[in-house]
């Protein structure tokens, strides 16, 4: 952290008085790029009376890799290996977006046993995006690193799992227009199984960490409060909506893919704070446990890509479509508008990560630096989202 | 929720002068969107924002689209007097439309749990005129992304609390996603260049003809 | 492994239980053993590097465990992801905070050129426009156990590093440059476009 002295030209200096005899000046400090909690290049620039937070303004654009103009010259599938970069935690479900997208643009339908695994992995890459949110989240709190070994452990395991079926552990380039692109062998599924019937205990072993511990409810419960109005007029989604009591989440909304066919719940919370956006996340991992299971079960034989469509020379009509999912960051979505060409003519990623800071400033407020770090961390960015 | 039609009605009388039209849209998607007009837009998204059977509250996405100067042909058969005799001829017409930028809405209800409602608005044109109305007083999630338009489009909007660059550094003069920009040239070295980056390494390096093969082979290979 | 010292020599001493080194082969296997990275990580490559400290793989054993978040404290960066334009006066920055003597890795296919996503306005082709890199590590992301093998090829190269003569050890040479200019931002590019003295790309040449 480095102490600038000419940041913001808009940042003015509001009256500072501490009793009648005490005057004091705002401090601001630019936190980040570089810096050991902040998730990735993100700079904020933030005046400081004392300890207390009077004005944050966030700072963008260090790891803007013109994701959209690569997909102006790209050809429709070219742009798949990108949209694993964009959340680099959650390749498979940026994959579905994109496929998603496409599928309603061109009118591709899908058949039974793709959407299955669709759904499969989507669950196992919500598990393994929200047991590392909170390894970082208890990491940025001062925990140094163990809670994050425990998180790593677990998403080991997953990520050998998308290994076995994709090739990549991370950047899966795993949908296709119209299906996926490699099938799921029994002994994948039976392994997959086993690995999902032992994530309870780990959840488990999680709660006990967190649920009661004094410093971590001291440290997170009515930090950065958020409302329901603000949060809806800010455009938030995901857990973060959920926490502040918003009932609204696009699998049961939008019913893609066959998430109508489970049953599960949706976790809400009651006061927005950090506290509630931190067991949203651990309560999520349980109901994504439940969809897994009977996923599992309901699993059929079939193929797994739909024969009607070109992969190669793919031309979608004229048009455009814009279709979004439920990532474990928020609603992630895609805005295509096609000419007939094998190029999309603009292409757009709708990031969760980048509307969620809309309302970092408001949250901030009041709170004292320390707060920053906690609050930045449970709103779960990524900054290849962010900057896409 | 209620179609496209019913809206634009309610939308205008609702809002007196507004101007809705309807733009079509060819794909299987079915997504078809309202064009409003740049003076009426703010009270036309209140309205929407506000009535009760359609509270749409959540603004999904907003996006740029850059439309550069096109030419439409069209052919029309007309009936003309040739040699002394009287045929029809089909006679093609080119119709100028002039470059514009167009920003998208995504609007979608949290409280109805419907949508998407999508509308529109164009600017007058792609240089100096290439200002609009901010929607942020009324959906707050267009801030950062009204911002991100000016960045990479140059599109001004009046009313939007906090103008700047958000993603490329102040001192950026260009607007980079607009189909008209041109990167700075940076060529390095290429193993096998070909088309037009063969053509920007002809200009840096000398070129090997028997293995660019752009040129004329001037001596056989093995010799 | 240094020269003067006859391997036979020092076998028959050792079977006497008397140990010989040079002071160059302590110093360096002092170094090698213990370089500790900067806690500095830009985008996908930097969980791989995470995952590399994390217990499966485990860098710690291998001496890096002790991740510094300040440049003052730490020998090694490891630049993880892409570099943009937007952030390389700040890398350039934080390299020349670090103190002598100073390693950096360039991890993953863009810090060594910009990978896939080269074709970029806002997309530095390659670190090694402005600051000099000692490992390359292809691969979008490499694998943890690459970055370990990259470590590994870093504690050979330490290794062979000189303390005295002709080709000694950059560090401990008062010609060689430990600090290098910024770039500033210019209206459409980074200004210099890159380190003339640092970056030669390979020239083609005629036969």
């Amino acid at each position: 952290m480095s102490a600038t002295i000419e940041t913001i030209e808009a940042m003015e200096r509001p009256p500072v008085s501490m009793g009648s005899r005490l005057e004091g000046e705002l401090l601001e400090v630019s936190m980040g790029p570089q810096h050991p909690s902040t998730h990735g290049v993100f700079r904020m620039n933030v005046a400081l009376e004392g300890e207390i937070v009077r004005k944050l303004k966030p700072v963008f654009g260090y790891l803007h890799r013109n994701h959209e103009k690569i997909g102006e010259n790209v050809s429709y599938l070219g742009s798949m290996p990108y949209t694993d970069r964009l959340d680099y935690f959650c390749s498979m479900t940026n994959n579905w977006a994109y496929a998603l997208s496409v599928e309603k643009l061109a009118g591709i339908e899908v058949p039974e046993r793709a959407e299955y695994l669709r759904v499969i992995l989507a669950e196992l890459t919500r598990l393994q995006n929200h047991a590392s949110l909170l390894g970082f989240l208890l990491n940025d709190m001062g925990a140094w690193g163990t809670p994050l070994m425990y998180a790593f452990r677990e998403r080991e395991k997953i990520l050998d799992l998308f290994e076995s079926l994709s090739g990549s552990r991370m950047m899966c380039d795993y949908m296709r227009f119209g299906g996926c692109r490699v099938d799921a062998s029994p002994e994948w599924l039976a392994h997959a199984r086993k690995i999902v019937d032992r994530f309870p205990r780990f959840v488990e072993e999680l709660g006990q960490l967190i649920v009661g511990n004094e410093v971590e409810i001291a440290r997170t419960q009515n930090v950065g409060n958020v409302s329901p109005e603000l949060a809806v007029s800010a455009g938030i989604t995901g857990p973060m909506l959920r926490a502040c009591g918003v009932n609204y989440d696009v699998r049961k909304v939008d019913g893609y893919g066959f998430y109508p066919r489970f049953k599960f719940r949706i976790p809400l919370g009651e006061h927005g704070d950090t506290y509630d956006r931190l067991m949203m996340r651990v309560l999520e991992m349980g109901e994504s446990v439940g969809i897994l299971k009977q996923a599992f079960e309901q699993i059929p034989a079939g193929p797994i890509i739909n024969p009607k469509v070109k992969i190669r020379a793919f031309r979608p009509p004229v048009g455009e479509a814009y279709g979004r999912i439920e990532a474990p960051k928020g609603e992630l979505g895609f805005y295509l508008i096609s000419e007939g060409g094998p190029n999309p003519y603009r292409y757009r990623v709708r990031p969760p990560s980048f509307i969620n800071l809309t309302i970092l400033e408001d949250m901030c407020l009041g709170h004292t630096v320390a707060d920053v770090m906690v609050i930045l961390g449970s709103v779960d960015i990524v900054m290849g989202e962010v900057d896409r | 929720m209620e179609g496209l039609e019913q809206i634009k009605a309610r939308t205008e009388a609702a809002v007196p002068g507004a101007i809705v039209e309807i733009v079509q849209n060819a794909s299987p998607s079915q997504q078809h969107s309202l064009k409003i007009d740049n003076e009426h837009a703010h009270d036309v998204a209140k309205w929407l924002h506000d009535d009760p059977a359609l509270r749409l509250d959540f603004c999904s996405n907003v996006t740029g689209v850059d439309w550069l100067d096109r030419t439409v042909k069209k052919t029309v058969k007309v009936k003309k007097v040739v040699d002394g005799e009287e045929k029809e001829v089909s006679e093609t017409t080119e119709e100028k439309i002039p470059g514009y930028i167009e920003v998208v809405y995504h609007l979608y209800s949290m409280t109805h749990k419907h949508g998407p409602v999508i509308i529109r608005m164009r600017t007058a044109d792609r240089a100096a005129g290439a200002r609009l109305p901010s929607l942020t007083p009324i959906w707050r999630s267009a801030e950062f992304q009204e911002r991100e338009i000016f960045d990479l489009y140059g599109v001004r909007f009046d009313g939007h609390p906090d103008l700047r660059r958000i993603l490329m550094w102040d001192e950026f003069e260009d607007y980079p996603m607009r189909k008209d920009y041109r990167e700075p040239d940076d060529y390095e070295y290429e193993p096998t260049p070909h088309d037009d980056v063969l053509e920007r390494a002809k200009r840096y390096y000398t070129p090997r003809p028997q293995i660019d093969g752009a040129e004329s082979i001037v001596a056989p290979l093995n010799s | 492994m240094s020269e003067g010292i006859d391997e036979d020599l020092r076998r028959e001493l050792q079977q006497q239980g008397v140990w010989v080194s040079s002071m160059q082969e302590l110093y360096n296997w002092g170094r090698k053993n213990s370089i500790w990275p900067l806690q500095f990580g830009l985008a996908c490559c930097a969980i791989e590097m995470i995952a590399t400290a994390a217990s499966r793989y485990d860098i710690a054993r291998f001496g890096g465990e002790v991740f510094r978040p300040s440049p003052r404290q730490a020998d090694l960066m490891i630049v993880a992801g892409t570099v943009t334009k937007k952030m390389a006066p700040q890398i350039v920055r934080l390299y020349n905070q670090m103190a002598d003597p100073k390693y950096v890795i360039a991890m993953g296919a863009c810090a060594i050129s910009g990978g896939p996503f080269k074709q970029g306005y806002n997309v530095l082709k390659g670190i090694d426009r402005y600051i000099p890199v000692d490992v390359y590590i292809p691969g979008c992301p490499p694998r943890p156990e690459a970055l370990l093998h990259a470590f590994m090829e870093l504690q050979r190269k330490i290794d062979e590093q000189k303390l005295s003569g002709a080709n000694k050890a950059a560090h401990l040479d008062r010609e060689q440059p430990s600090e290098f200019p910024v770039p500033a931002f210019g209206k459409h590019d980074l200004e210099p476009p890159a380190n003339s003295n640092l970056f030669h790309p390979p020239a083609i040449e005629r036969a």
